[in-house]
Order: C-alpha cells, then sequence, then structure tokens
C-alpha cells in the first residue's frame, strides 16, 4: 500500500495533474472566499463560501481523480500492481490516499485566507467600562467576530465530503480506460448525490422525501456550518468513501474473477 | 517449481482454457508456442494471479496460488504482453517502485544496480521511461520482471519489439536465467524455441496440443523436407523426373525466373534427403541445377507435424495445399 501511495503522489508532481489541480482550487477557492465573505462587508457569512467550495469540489476532484484507474488500465500497468504482493485493498486504499493528501495540503493552503478575516471579516463593537480620570466611563472597542470553532468544524467537514468524492472518483475511474469519461461520470455522479435533496420540494411522497434527504450530501453539511459538530453526518461521508472504495475492490475482484 | 492440473478458464459460454496439465521443474526454460488466441497469455495471467480461474489446480512453488496468493506472487516475475510500465517514471525510480511494490527484502541499492547492469540499462537509467525507444521500454519491462530475484520468471513474448542484436542479447540472458531460475516464455518464433527452451508446450485452442522436448521440434523442423529448386530444363521433364526421385510426393513449377530457368517445390517425405539422387539425376540429363534452398519450416508446418496424429492425414493436407 505504501509503495502505490508514494508512487502516486510523486506522479501528481512528475506530471501536470497535481499543479493544475492545486492550481484551480487554489483559483476557485480564493475567489469565493473573497466574493461571499470578504466583499459581503458586515452581512458576511462564512457558510455561502463553505457551500460554493462543496459545488466547486465536484468539478475539481475529477481533475485529480480521473486518471487514477483509468490511465492504469490504459498503460496496462494494472498488470503489475494485481501481479504482485499487494492486496487489492491496498492499491485501493493506497490511490485512494494519495489523491486525498494532494486534497487534504491544497486545502489546507486555502485555509491561510482565514487569516484575512481577522482584519476584514465580520465586527462587532463591544462595551467595557474603563476608569478615566476617576469617572468611569462606557468605552466601545471593535473586536473581530468570527468564530473558530465553526470554521475547524466546517474545514473538517469539508475534508470529509472531498474524501466521499475522492472514493466515488476512484471508483468511476475504475469502471473506464478513458479520462474524459470518467471525469464527466464522476462529476455526474457527484451532482446526483449533491442535488438529490433539491428534488424533495417536488414529491409529495414523505418516505422518498426522507430517503433523498438522507441521501443528500449537501443537506447534511448545514449542521457545520451552524456551529454543530454533526457526528452522524461525519459518519456519513465516510461510510460512502468506504462504501465506494469497496465498490472499487469488488470491480477489481470481479474482473479477476470474469 | 510450477504444477498446473486440469486448469480451466471460461469466459461466459467460450472456454479460454480447457483443461490444461502440466508441471515444470526447477531450472527448466519451457517455451509456450500457439496461434494466437490459444490461450498462452490466458495461461500466464492465471499462473501469475492476474486472472483467476473457472476450474482446476494451480500450485507454485508447492503453493495454492488461491490459498496464499501473496507468497505465490513474491516467487514470480513477470512480464505480459505489453510492459507494464509508467512513462512518467525514469527507469532508476520505476525499479524502485517495483521493489517497494513486491515488498523485497534485497539489498536495494545493490540489487537495482545489478538488474540495470543485467538488462544493459545502464545509458538511460535516469531517462524518463516514456521517452525510450520500444527496446529499451521492453528491457526495461524484463528488468522488472527479475527484481527481487523470484524462483519463476514468466514473459510473454519477450523479444517483440527488439533489433536482432538485442534479441541475441535477451535470449542469452534468458539462457542465463534459467541456470538458476524457471523460465517460463511464450513465443511464436520457432527460431526462439530452438534457441533457448529445453522444452515446448504447443497449446491450441485452449487444450495442450503437445509438450515435448525441443529436440523433437527440431526432429520435426529436419524432417520437413520442402525444397526450392531453380533448374534450366524442358518443365515437364523436369517435373515427372523430379516426382520418379525415390520418397518425393509433390513437385511443381512456380514459375519461370528467366528465358531458360524455371522454378520448382519439392516436397518429400520426412527422413529421406533427396539432395544426391537430385544431384545424379540433374547431371544424368545434363540440365543445369542454379539454386537449391531448403525452405525454412515455420510455425504452421511444425503445428501440423507435432499434432497431427497419423502420417496419412498429414500428406492428405498437404497435397491439398499444393492443389491451390
Amino acid at each position: 500500500m505504501l509503495a502505490v501511495f508514494k508512487r502516486d503522489l510523486i506522479s501528481y508532481f512528475t506530471t501536470p495533474i497535481g499543479y493544475v489541480y492545486m492550481a484551480i482550487f487554489l483559483a476557485v477557492n480564493g475567489g469565493a472566499f473573497s466574493l461571499f465573505t470578504l466583499q459581503q462587508g458586515a452581512d458576511s457569512s462564512i457558510s455561502s463560501y463553505f457551500t460554493a467550495m462543496i459545488f466547486a469540489l465536484a468539478i475539481l476532484i475529477p481533475i485529480l481523480t480521473m486518471k487514477i484507474f483509468s490511465e492504469e488500465k490504459k498503460q496496462k500497468t494494472e498488470q503489475l500492481l494485481m501481479t504482485s504482493p499487494i492486496s487489492l485493498g491496498g492499491m485501493v486504499f493506497g490511490k485512494f490516499l494519495a489523491a486525498f493528501t494532494i486534497f487534504t495540503g491544497t486545502l489546507l493552503i486555502g485555509c491561510l485566507n482565514f487569516f484575512a478575516l481577522i482584519e476584514y471579516g465580520p465586527h462587532k463593537t463591544v462595551y467595557e467600562n474603563v476608569i478615566v480620570n476617576g469617572t468611569e466611563t462606557r468605552v466601545g472597542k471593535l473586536v473581530s467576530e468570527y468564530n473558530t470553532g465553526i470554521l475547524v468544524g466546517s474545514v473538517i467537514a469539508l475534508l470529509l465530503v472531498g474524501a466521499a468524492f475522492i472514493a466515488i472518483g476512484v471508483f468511476v475511474s475504475s469502471l473506464t480506460e478513458n479520462q474524459i469519461v470518467s471525469a464527466i461520470a464522476t462529476i455526474a455522479t457527484m451532482g446526483v448525490f449533491l442535488l438529490i435533496g433539491f428534488l424533495n420540494s417536488y414529491i409529495p411522497f414523505a418516505p422518498i422525501r426522507e430517503v433523498l434527504s438522507w441521501l443528500s450530501i449537501y443537506s447534511r453539511f448545514g449542521n457545520f456550518m451552524n456551529g454543530i459538530f454533526d457526528f452522524a453526518a461525519m459518519l456519513y461521508y465516510i461510510s460512502i468513501t468506504f462504501v465506494f472504495l469497496f465498490l472499487t475492490v469488488r470491480i477489481y475482484e470481479k474482473r479477476r474473477w470474469a | 517449481m510450477i504444477k498446473i492440473e486440469n486448469l480451466t478458464k471460461r469466459f461466459g459460454a467460450k472456454y479460454a482454457l480447457n483443461g490444461i496439465s502440466f508441471e515444470v521443474s526447477k531450472g527448466e526454460i519451457v517455451g509456450f508456442l500457439g496461434p494466437n488466441g490459444a490461450g498462452k497469455s490466458t495461461t500466464m495471467n492465471i499462473l501469475t494471479g492476474y486472472l483467476s480461474f473457472t476450474d482446476g489446480k494451480v500450485e507454485v512453488d508447492g503453493l495454492d496460488i488461491l490459498e496464499f496468493p501473496g507468497q505465490a506472487k513474491k516467487s514470480i516475475g513477470y512480464l505480459p504482453e505489453q510492459p507494464p510500465l509508467y512513462p512518467e517514471m525514469t527507469v532508476t525510480e520505476y525499479l524502485n517502485f517495483v521493489y517497494e511494490l513486491k515488498g523485497c527484502t534485497l539489498n536495494k541499492k545493490k540489487h537495482i544496480a545489478e538488474i540495470i547492469e543485467v538488462v544493459k540499462l545502464t545509458d538511460v537509467k535516469n531517462r524518463v521511461i516514456g521517452h525510450l525507444s520500444k527496446g529499451y521500454k521492453q528491457r526495461v519491462g524484463i528488468g522488472q520482471a527479475l527484481v527481487g530475484n523470484p524462483k519463476v520468471i514468466i514473459l510473454d513474448e519477450p523479444t517483440v519489439g527488439l533489433d536482432p542484436r538485442q534479441v541475441v542479447e535477451i535470449r542469452n540472458l534468458i539462457r542465463t536465467l534459467g541456470l538458476d531460475h524457471t523460465v517460463i516464455l511464450s513465443t511464436h518464433i520457432l527460431q526462439e524455441v530452438q534457441a533457448v527452451c529445453d522444452r515446448v508446450i504447443i497449446i491450441n485452442k485452449g487444450r495442450i496440443a503437445a509438450d515435448r522436448r525441443t529436440e523433437d521440434i527440431a526432429a520435426a523442423v529436419e524432417g520437413n523436407r520442402r525444397m526450392s529448386l531453380k533448374i534450366c530444363g524442358p518443365v515437364k521433364e523436369v517435373i515427372a523426373a523430379l516426382r520418379a526421385l525415390p520418397g518425393v510426393f509433390s513437385a511443381e513449377s512456380i514459375g519461370n525466373l528467366d528465358a531458360d530457368s524455371t522454378s520448382y517445390v519439392v516436397e518429400c517425405d520426412s527422413g529421406i534427403d533427396i539432395r544426391k539422387p537430385l544431384f545424379h539425376m540433374l547431371a544424368k540429363n545434363g540440365w543445369p541445377l542454379i539454386g537449391a534452398e531448403a525452405s525454412n519450416a515455420n510455425l504452421e508446418d511444425v503445428f501440423l507435424t507435432l499434432t497431427e496424429k497419423s502420417a496419412d492425414t498429414k500428406k492428405k493436407k498437404r497435397g491439398t495445399k499444393n492443389d491451390k
């Protein structure tokens, strides 16, 4: 597993893919941050930034994952991996981990943006009584009003959403040897997971609504942005990740037994 | 070292392999010979654990590959039909990766350096694989199969795409490897089998058609006496005289070369050398022989010779071939 992880991680930097992903991610991330928080002045909210980022991930993640298995299949290098002593699970997880490392690293660089909130983010006036020349006076003072807890919680949630998306991308790329097909099919699958919750208002049947909103990746993100660290949602994201990684392993097992 | 029992592989309703059994002992070099789609690559893919099988049993170094896939795979080095190379890596990086992938425990630096030396990649060891020529890529592929010093080395058409000098080098290399490894290679080049292998397994339509020592192949090739002759003389009489030679069962003219010489193809029974009687006959008639060439037996001929049970059917088939 370690060998696959290492090779894939390095290959992001010996091919243009890693740089392209990082450049586009940081540009989109910076743009969204500036547009949805800094330029909104007093009304700014960090949640519209995170919402934008979730939808941006659906386009950005396929850059990382489209070639993960499709390229191996095209170059026939999967034959090397499958005839080596490593397990299929190790192979899939090593590749997933490499993509996730790039994703996490880039996201953490993007998080440097948050320091701008200290100066330019929403502020509130805090009053305190100060004794000036023997008389007590109320003095107002501007204090940066951002909640570190919400930021950290939302970033962790975003990482988990990213992990789920990468797992979906890994799975889709194991189905085809064409990178373009892989990328588009991944975007479509993520689109389904993101938008499925919006169907709710059109469906008059409650049980289906329940199932759809349960499946929706997006609707579960809300709690994090409201400052609630939602363990059920985290478990959901982690489950999606493992289900798709498991399906990828199954695809390879099936191919071996075909 | 390798034991295959009644191996069967089915893709849907089609049998790719249908009850193949053979054993390969330590230090043997075995060649798989067979037409395209015969099941050579499938057998190799199963041996290396890339594909599973429908029925049967495969043991590598005494270990069942279904029960101990990890250990069995560790004792095999495999060069697939298309070498599994990552174009963006350098040769050294790639071999290092394979070393780690196989979880080897040798002295890494020394081992990789040795392999680079053995497959003669020293000049290109720091170059990116994607920029190398086909021959070098093939050698990187062979080098990859040697990583970890596996007991069994399986090579699927190892000399494809190499220039003639490299082919000789690689064949020598394979023979050297055969001293302390078990080697299985597939090929459709007859000379390669003769030059390298101790034993030949001919596979056809998912079954073993023949399993012989290489000497038998040589005998089959020698037994095939087909000669092309260029003779100056009256065509009809020459053909009649050629057919009258002992052991000749067919003689045909295949066209005029120039004004007075004609080309003929003569086939005779195996084990009979017609060269001397031919010379005396031509000398007696005063027909100059200006060219004689024993046709190389091709794979198809050997295949027919080794797979067909009775000599009668062989003759019949050859007869029909000549009628065309």
